[in-house]
C-alpha cells in the first residue's frame, strides 16, 4: 500500500469536433483492495467527470468492463491494482467501434454474431403448457451450461489476430463457443451440415489462425482451444463429405 | 424500457402475437442486472426428492408468509400456478436447468450432514435446491449462473423473434396527456441526442432502485430510472417505497454477495475480536435467522463498537474455514471465487469480511395483477420495477426471478389483450410537450452557474439512506433523513457541470438528470417509513417493533403531484382483495402481532379464482 498509481488513458469522444486522440495522464492513490472499478470511478468523480467506460454488475458476470489493461484485454472490474505496476496504461478494446474514451460498442457487435450463427435452439417441437419436461441426463445439463457460460465480454475478439485483419467479418472464438453450445444440445435439430453453412468458411472455423490469443485472455477461463479444434474436426468431415457426395 | 428477463419476456409475448416490438435498454440486453442472479427460480415442481409433495398451494403459502401478508393474494396465487409452467417453457427454449440424479446424496444444514436418496423414476427431470422461507426444496437452477442462463436464453429467444433492442437508451420521460400514456422521450447514451419513441404500450421493466443507498448488492444502473419516470407523471403511484430488503453478506468493499449458503452451511459471523455474536442476540437460530433478522444484529453489533475497522468503513467477518478445503472448493465454489477474485484471500485459510447491504426493491410502479400501472392507460410494469405485488414487504429467494419470468409471460399476454382490444391516438401537441420539458431539464443543468456536484449529492443521498432508512428505522432518524433528503432535493437544482465539453454521452450530465428523480423516489422511501409506525417484514421500525395488522395492514402509494412539491402524497389502500390465507404467524423471526379486526379479512376463505 501507499503506492501513487500513473494512469495513462486513452480519450477521444467523437461527437465532439474539438476531440483528437490522445493520451491522458492521472494520478491516484492506491488503497486496499482497490480494483479497477473503484479507480476509474474515483478518477471521474474527483478529477476528470467527462471520462468514459462501462461498468455493469461489477462482479465479473454481465461483461461490460472490458478494456486493454497494460497491453491484455481484460475486465477492468476484477482486476486489482496490486496486481499491476504503479503505471497503469488503458485503452479501448479494438475491432468494437468505439463510443469514446474507454467505451466501445459491444451490444451491435454480439447481436450481428448472434444472428449470424443463428444462436436459438432450432426445433419443429411446439411448447406443450401441460406437459412434463422432456429428460435430460445431469451431466449433459452441465456440460451446456460450462459452454453457455460465455459472458460476450468481446476479450477473445480483442485479442484475436484475425479479428484485427477482419474486423466486421471474423466471428471469433465467442461464436465457435456459441456453436458449439448449441451442437451439444440435443433439443437442437440442426444437422451438421446446417451447422456449416454457418461457420464452414473463412469468416468462421476456416479463417481461424490459430494463434490462441482468445484462450490465452478468456476471463472465465472458458475451454476455447478444445472447441475450436472439436468444430474445425467435424466442419472438415463435413466438407470431405460434401466434396465426395458432389455437392 | 428494459431488455432484462421480464422486459423480453413481455417482448416475446408481443412479437409471437405478432406485434411489433421494440426494446430500450440502458446497457446491450444480455448485460442486464438479471444476468447477476445466481441463486434460481423457484417453481413447485416437486421432482426432487426434498421436493416431494410440492403444490402450488404449498408455493403460495411460503409467497404470502414470506411478505409478511403484505402481497396481493390473487396476483401470489397466479403467480405460484403459472411458475411450473414458465420453468418448463424455458426448458424448451433452452435452459440447462440442473437434472434429478438417481440413488444417494448428500446436503448440508447448519454444519451437519445429511444423506437423501433420489429415486429412479425422477431422473432426469429438473432439480431443486433448498432456500430460506419455503417448505420445500423447490428452487430450479444452474449451478452458479441462474440468471445467466434464463437472460441469455430469454434473449436467444429475441433474436430469432428479430425483436430489436436499443441499446445505450434512456428513457428520461413518459409521453402523456393525463389519461394515456403514449411513449417515451429518451437520450441516446451513445451520442447524447434525444429521440422519441411512440408506442400502443408502453412497459416499464427497468429493474429496482437499490443504487440510491451508499451499500447496495445491485449493479451499478439499477437507480430505478423506469419508477422515477412513472412517479414523475404525478399519476401513476410507488407501490410501498418502504419496503427495502437488505442482505447480510455482502463483501467488503464492492458489496458483491456472497451466498446465504455460507450460513446455511455452518458458516459463523464474527467481530473484530473474532468472536461470534449471533449465538448471544439469537440462542436458537444463530446465524441461520431470516435474512432481516440477521442484518438487523450485524448493524447492532457494529453499532456497539465491535466491527472491524477499514478504508471502506467498518465491517465484520464471515468465517468458513471450519467447512474445509473440499467443501469450499465444490459446494462454494463461486464464494471462493468471488473472494479470489475480488479481495485477493483465500476463504480456506482468512476470513472474509462482510456487512448488510441493499438487495431488492420489494416496491415499485404500482399495477394491478395484470400488470397495467395505476393512473395511466397504456402503461405496463413487470419484474422488480413493478409492485405487482407479489413480495409485500419481503421478498423469498428464489422468487425474483420467478417472478421476472412468471409475470412477463402474464402481462406481456394482458398487454396483447390490451391491444388488440382498441386503438391509440397520437397527438403531436402531447409529444412536443414532452420533448420541451426534457430540453428544459438539460439546459437547466448545461445552463446553470450552480457550484453543487451531482456525485457529493449522490454519495449524500446515499449516506442518509443507509444510516437513516436502513436496516434499522425510528422516528427521530427517519424526520431527519426526510429533511435532509429535501435540502438535497433543493441543492440537486443547483448543480454545475464541471466537464469541460458535455458534447456526446457526458456521464456527468447523465448523472445529473438523473438525480432529481433519484431523490424523489428516496423522499418516496423515507416518507413511507416515516408514516409506518409498525413493523412488517424487512421494514424494521424500533419504536413500533409489532406487526399492526389492526391499522397497518394496508399497501402505501406515494404520489409525487407537483414538481414544486418536497413531499410524496400517501395514499393507502389494502394489500389484497381476496384473503384466502388470513393474516398469522410466520413462524420465523418472532414478532408480537396486534390483530386485525376486520372480520372479512381474518376468517379463511376458499380459493375465489
Amino acid at each position: 500500500m501507499g503506492r501513487t498509481l500513473k494512469f495513462n488513458i486513452f480519450r477521444f469522444n467523437a461527437e465532439d469536433p474539438a476531440s483528437v486522440p490522445h493520451m491522458d495522464g492521472f494520478r491516484l492513490e492506491e488503497t486496499e483492495a482497490m480494483t479497477l472499478f473503484i479507480a476509474l470511478n474515483r478518477l471521474r468523480e474527483q478529477q476528470d467527470p467527462t471520462l468514459m467506460f462501462d461498468f455493469m454488475c461489477r462482479a465479473g458476470i454481465c461483461g461490460s468492463c472490458a478494456m486493454m489493461i497494460n497491453g491484455r484485454p481484460d475486465l477492468a472490474c476484477h482486476t486489482k491494482t496490486k496486481d499491476l505496476p504503479a503505471e497503469i496504461t488503458l485503452l479501448p478494446m479494438p475491432v468494437f467501434k468505439l463510443i469514446g474514451d474507454l467505451s466501445v460498442d459491444t451490444g451491435t457487435w454480439f447481436r450481428s454474431m448472434n444472428e449470424k450463427v443463428r444462436s436459438w435452439i432450432h426445433t419443429d417441437n411446439r411448447f406443450e403448457p401441460g406437459e412434463e419436461e422432456e429428460r435430460m441426463d445431469n451431466a449433459l445439463a452441465e456440460n451446456i451450461y460450462e459452454l453457455d457460460r460465455c459472458i460476450e465480454c468481446g476479450c477473445c475478439v480483442a485479442a484475436c489476430g484475425k479479428a484485427a485483419m477482419m474486423p466486421d467479418k471474423f466471428m471469433g472464438a465467442t461464436a465457435f463457443c456459441r456453436i458449439t453450445r448449441f451442437m451439444v444440445d440435443p433439443r437442437d435439430e440442426r444437422k451438421s451440415d446446417e451447422y456449416f453453412e454457418v461457420v464452414g468458411n473463412e469468416e468462421g472455423i476456416f479463417g481461424c489462425l490459430g494463434l490462441l490469443g482468445c484462450e490465452d485472455t478468456c476471463p472465465k477461463n472458458l475451454p476455447l482451444q478444445d472447441q475450436l479444434a472439436m468444430l474445425r474436426r467435424k466442419m472438415g468431415f463435413s466438407q470431405i463429405r460434401h466434396l465426395f457426395s458432389g455437392k | 424500457m428494459g431488455a432484462g428477463l421480464a422486459g423480453e419476456r413481455v417482448a416475446v409475448a408481443a412479437a409471437v402475437s405478432g406485434f411489433d416490438c421494440l426494446c430500450l435498454s440502458i446497457v446491450p440486453p444480455r448485460r442486464s442486472h438479471s444476468s447477476a442472479a445466481q441463486g434460481g427460480m423457484q417453481a413447485s415442481l416437486g421432482n426432487c426428492a426434498m421436493g416431494r409433495g410440492d403444490s402450488p398451494d404449498i408455493h403460495f403459502a411460503d409467497t404470502v408468509k414470506g411478505s409478511d401478508w403484505g402481497c396481493d393474494q390473487e396476483v401470489a396465487r397466479l403467480f405460484a400456478r403459472t411458475a411450473p409452467v414458465a420453468v418448463r417453457e424455458m426448458a424448451f427454449w433452452g435452459i440447462p436447468w440442473n437434472r434429478v440424479v438417481a440413488g444417494k446424496g448428500f446436503y448440508y444444514k447448519a454444519g451437519k450432514k445429511y444423506e437423501k436418496i433420489e429415486p429412479a423414476e425422477r431422473a432426469g427431470t429438473i432439480t431443486a435446491r433448498d432456500f430460506g422461507g419455503t417448505a420445500k426444496w423447490r428452487t430450479c437452477y444452474t449451478s452458479d449462473g441462474t440468471g445467466h442462463t434464463l437472460l441469455y436464453t430469454m434473449d436467444s429467444q429475441v433474436v430469432r423473434l428479430g425483436i430489436e433492442v436499443h441499446d445505450r437508451v434512456e428513457a428520461l420521460a413518459l409521453i402523456h396527456d393525463g389519461e394515456s400514456c403514449t411513449g417515451v422521450v429518451a437520450r441516446c447514451l451513445k451520442t447524447g441526442k434525444l429521440r422519441v419513441y411512440l408506442a400502443r404500450a408502453t412497459l416499464i421493466a427497468t429493474g429496482g432502485y437499490g443504487k440510491l443507498y451508499r451499500e447496495s448488492t445491485n449493479a451499478v444502473i439499477n437507480w430505478g430510472d423506469g419508477a422515477a419516470i412513472a412517479l414523475d407523471t404525478g399519476l401513476v403511484p410507488i407501490g410501498n417505497p418502504e419496503a427495502v430488503q437488505f442482505h447480510p453478506t455482502g463483501i467488503v468493499p464492492t458489496n458483491i454477495l456472497v451466498t446465504e449458503g455460507c450460513r446455511g452451511d455452518g458458516g459463523t459471523l464474527k467481530d473484530v475480536d473474532e468472536n461470534r455474536f449471533m449465538n448471544i442476540y439469537e440462542p436458537e437460530k444463530q446465524e441461520l435467522a431470516s435474512r432481516d433478522v440477521v442484518s438487523r444484529w450485524m448493524t447492532h453489533h457494529i453499532r456497539t463498537g465491535k466491527g472491524v475497522p477499514g478504508a471502506y468503513g467498518a465491517h465484520l467477518w464471515l468465517d468458513i474455514r471450519h467447512l474445509g478445503a473440499e467443501h469450499i472448493k465444490t459446494k462454494l465454489r463461486e464464494v471462493e471465487e468471488i473472494c479470489k477474485e475480488f479481495l485477493d484471500r483465500d476463504p480456506v485459510t482468512q476470513l472474509i469480511p462482510v456487512r448488510p447491504a441493499q438487495h431488492y426493491s420489494m416496491g415499485g410502479v404500482r399495477t394491478d395483477r395484470d400488470g397495467a400501472a395505476y393512473g395511466l392507460k397504456g402503461l405496463f410494469a413487470a419484474g422488480e420495477a413493478a409492485c405487482w405485488d407479489l413480495h409485500g414487504f419481503n421478498r423469498l429467494g428464489g422468487n425474483s426471478l420467478a417472478e421476472t419470468i412468471v409475470a412477463g409471460k402474464i402481462v406481456g399476454e394482458k398487454i396483447v389483450e390490451f391491444l388488440r382490444g382498441g386503438e391509440t391516438d397520437f397527438k403531436t401537441s402531447v409529444v412536443h410537450r414532452a420533448v420541451e420539458k426534457v430540453r428544459e431539464r438539460i439546459d437547466a443543468v448545461t445552463g446553470s452557474s450552480g457550484k453543487e456536484n451531482v456525485y457529493l449529492l449522490r454519495a449524500a443521498m446515499g449516506d442518509v439512506l443507509m444510516d437513516q432508512v436502513g436496516i434499522f428505522r425510528n422516528e427521530a432518524d427517519l424526520r431527519d433523513a426526510v429533511e435532509k433528503l429535501q435540502a438535497i432535493y433543493e441543492r440537486s437544482k443547483k448543480i454545475g457541470l464541471r466537464s469541460s465539453s458535455v458534447h456526446g454521452a457526458n456521464p456527468e450530465l447523465s448523472a445529473c438528470l438523473r438525480l432529481p428523480g433519484m431523490v424523489r423516489l428516496a423522499l418516496c422511501i423515507a416518507r413511507g417509513a416515516l408514516m409506518r409506525t409498525e413493523s412488517r417484514g424487512a421494514h424494521a421500525r424500533e419504536d413500533y417493533p409489532e406487526r399492526n395488522d389492526r391499522d397497518w395492514l394496508k399497501r402505501t402509494l406515494a404520489y409525487w403531484k407537483d414538481d414544486r412539491e418536497l413531499l410524496p402524497v400517501l395514499d393507502y389502500e389494502l394489500p389484497s382483495r381476496v384473503w384466502e390465507m388470513p393474516p398469522g404467524e410466520r413462524g420465523y423471526g418472532s414478532i408480537k402481532i396486534i390483530a386485525s379486526e376486520d372480520p372479512g379479512i381474518c376468517s379463511p376463505r376458499p380459493e375465489t379464482n
